[in-house]
């Protein structure tokens, strides 16, 4: 069930972000709306983590407006986060989903169903009853996956989930994300990864240096980018 | 001198029962105080970890400090509160094993908070995106801070039982040596040492080195059983 | 939790309350018991462990006996700590009287002391019978002496006869006169360590295991007799204290069959006290 107002669409207003005299993201304005994947790519210090954040809701803007649903800050119940390196609690594969579920407020035997059903869209049965921090990178990213799903989110933010992966590894975390989104959660997903950009997404924000440089649909962004940069990234150059 | 040193260790072996009086209260009076020590050290470490208030580091500096309160220092404190002249003198504990076991919370509350804190504050960096991420309340927050740190928290209990077990300096105050009522092994140490019976004295040492060396191994044990199950 | 889990925090549950109820119940109001102040001498020369099981015997009374310096045991008694307070220092007893800090004094018992030295004797005093001599010696001589500098009733004594001496031993001391602070055993270990001359009672050097090079010099002057006085704590001014059974205990310590328990107390075939509850000038 989903949560009665929906924190979509998320409105970026002008908004900037600032860490002391660091300028994190600048003049930022567009809209995440439902339907596929949103995908982020742009150079490393681009700011991609930070509009992630943002977008959850875990950093303020400096200036500018941030808006979910029209509202302005609500509880952050139908969104969740997967963070580019995840930590596991020091105990099992299960146990990690069980909290995730308490703090998300599922219990009794509600928990021990939707546990299961968890387990299985992420494909981590096998490893269920093992300490989580023994598990591969591949595996804990499946299983933060599953600690976030395990909000039930209308929103889903990945930061980067395959970096570290292996092909095999990727490809299970692409199956899950396409899985995902088509039972109509939002994913808005940054990776480095142009294939991957080009295998998941349905819409692509451009960033560098903070700022927004082109916000297009996929086909039409790889088929035809607008800006110079664009064209400079997508052609495999360093955009400094 | 070896001699009686292995009268010490023959005593324990037969199962004298002067000496296993002592023994027993002995390692009443430490693991008593080590626990009380940790439900109030545990929570206040992890207090203050997480919260900000003014004169935090203040505190920190104090409570990393107080772990070198003196023994004698806090017995003749607890002595003055708990003598029938004194503010507390109606509960009657003075040179009773309770006043040994206050005394000796109050000597190793400040261990367990202090190295608490320090874990808390390390876990914390470590799971606070992902706490925060989970939408996780405060209280709830503790607890799993103190959970996931628990191998941590384990040596900081240890560390709380060694210096309560190792300690004479307050319970020998405030419990008086009353042979067969508050006399521990370390008191009953002092006291033979005092007799001139150095070798009683030493036999009597190793004794207690071997009940730590035990409670040791012990934690050592659960732990590793600990780390199997749960990583 | 799972299973294992469970279990072991149920075990864990199980010890803490072990270690908790040892503590609880050892502390349950003996409702026959005592607590009396005495002094380290006397519990280092081992005469509680053989006269207080006998008084229990007698009377189901159990004594709980805190040994600290003579200084301290009066102090305790002050604050109402203690019932009755054993010790061996008249002229403090008699201070702690006058305050009203106890209503009566009985004689009880005394023992010697005695004068420890080294057996090389650097002061060359032994076998001398007068110990005013032999102290005057040793300070003119500068020869090590340990004093337990405790306010306990050795080191009362032990002032008074550098007093009758007339020496000022405030002004004379110096780096040949240690004052350590702390009680007759420790004393006895530092001497036995420095090769040292020291004030001690009979008792504790019979009982002393660590005698080393040591070995009595100076005994048997009249003035090294070191008289015990027992008190019960004023129960007017400190109304916890046990009046009927510290009572009982000083009755049992003056009555024939106590005086004589204490004569029949020996080390190596030794007596070590000397009963005179029924003498009016001790």
């Amino acid at each position: 069930m989903r949560a009665p107002s929906s924190d979509l669409p998320i409105l970026f207003a002008g908004v900037d972000i600032r860490r002391g005299t660091t300028v994190l993201l600048r003049n930022l304005s567009f809209t995440i709306s439902a339907g596929p994947p949103t995908v982020l790519i742009g150079p490393n210090g681009a700011g991609k983590s930070t509009l992630l954040r943002a977008g959850m809701g875990l950093i303020a803007p400096t200036s500018g407006a941030i808006t979910w649903g029209g509202r302005e800050a609500p509880s952050p119940t139908g969104r969740a986060i997967v963070f580019q390196r995840p930590v596991m609690l020091r105990r099992s594969c299960a146990a990690n989903l069980a909290y995730a579920l308490a703090a998300a407020g599922v219990f009794g035997a509600d928990r021990e169903s939707r546990l299961a059903d968890l387990l299985r869209i992420v494909g981590l049965e096998a490893v269920a009853d093992r300490p989580a921090r023994q598990l591969s990178g591949g595996e804990q990213q499946r299983l933060a996956m599953a600690r976030a799903l395990a909000r039930n989110p209308t929103v889903l933010f990945l930061d980067e989930p395959t970096a570290s992966l292996d092909p095999a590894a990727t490809k299970a975390i692409e199956d899950i994300v396409r899985t995902v989104s088509e039972t109509g959660v939002k994913v808005v997903m940054a990776t480095h990864d142009l294939g991957e950009a080009r295998r998941l997404a349905g819409e692509i924000l451009l960033l560098h240096r903070g700022e927004l440089i082109e916000s297009r649909p996929a086909q039409k962004f790889f088929a035809d980018p607008v800006t110079d940069a664009a064209k400079r990234f997508i052609a495999g150059e360093l955009l400094v | 001198m070896g001699g009686e040193t292995l009268s010490a260790l023959h005593l324990l072996l037969t199962g004298d029962p002067a000496l296993f009086a002592i023994v027993r209260l002995s390692i009443a009076v430490s693991l008593s105080a080590t626990i009380l020590a940790a439900l109030l050290g545990a929570p206040l470490g992890a207090l203050v970890a997480l919260t900000r208030f003014r004169g935090r580091e203040v505190a920190i500096v104090a409570l990393n400090a107080m772990m070198g309160l003196p023994p004698v220092m806090v017995g003749l404190v607890c002595y003055l509160a708990l003598s029938r002249s004194g503010p507390l003198g109606a509960w009657g504990w003075l040179f009773t094993p309770k006043a040994m076991v206050i005394a000796q919370t109050i000597l190793v509350t400040p261990i367990i908070a202090a190295i608490t804190r320090q874990t808390v504050e390390d876990l914390w960096a470590e799971y606070r995106d992902e706490l925060t991420a989970m939408n996780v309340g405060p209280l709830r927050r503790v607890a799993t801070l103190l959970w996931d740190g628990r191998f941590s928290l384990t040596t900081a209990f240890l560390a709380g039982y060694g210096r309560a077990a190792a300690e004479v300096g307050s319970i020998i105050i405030v419990g008086g040596n009353i042979e067969g009522f508050t006399r521990t092994i370390t008191t009953a140490m002092a006291l033979e040492t005092s007799k001139g019976n150095l070798a009683l004295a030493i036999g009597l040492g190793i004794v207690l080195l071997l009940i730590v060396i035990s409670v040791s191994a012990l934690a050592w044990g659960v732990r590793r059983a600990g780390e199997r199950f749960a990583g | 939790m799972k299973p294992a889990a469970r279990t072991r925090t149920w075990v864990a549950l199980g010890v803490a309350a072990l270690a908790l109820s040892g503590v609880a119940t050892g502390a349950q109001a003996d409702d026959r018991s005592i607590v009396v102040a005495s002094t380290t001498s006397t519990q280092d020369s081992g005469l509680f462990e053989y006269l207080l099981p006998l008084f229990k015997e007698k009377t189901g009374i159990t004594v709980k006996v805190v040994a600290q310096g003579t200084g301290q045991a009066l102090d305790t008694g002050r604050r109402g700590d203690a019932d009755v307070v054993f010790v061996h220092a008249k002229a403090a007893e008699l201070k702690f009287l006058a305050e009203g800090e106890s209503l009566r004094r009985y004689p009880v018992m005394y023992n010697d002391f005695v004068l420890i030295g080294p057996k090389s004797d650097p002061a060359g005093i032994k076998g001398l019978k007068d110990i005013e001599q032999a102290l005057r010696t040793i300070k003119d001589k500068q020869a090590p002496f340990v004093s337990r500098g405790d306010r306990s009733g050795t080191h009362l004594a032990e002032l008074a006869l550098w007093k009758a001496c007339g020496i000022d031993i405030e002004r004379a001391r110096g780096p040949w006169y240690k004052s350590i602070g702390q009680g007759m055993g420790a004393a006895l270990n530092f001497a036995a360590a420095s090769n040292a001359y020291l004030l001690s009672d009979r008792a504790t050097w019979i009982h002393f295991a660590n005698k080393a090079d040591l070995e009595i010099v100076v005994q048997g002057d009249r003035r090294l007799f070191n008289q015990y006085g027992v008190m019960l704590v004023n129960p007017a001014k400190h109304p916890n204290v046990r009046r009927a059974l510290g009572q009982a205990f000083i009755d049992y310590l003056i009555s024939p069959e106590g005086q004589r328990a204490i004569a029949d107390y020996r080390i190596d075939g030794q007596q070590l006290f000397y009963p005179d509850a029924g003498d009016p000038g001790a």
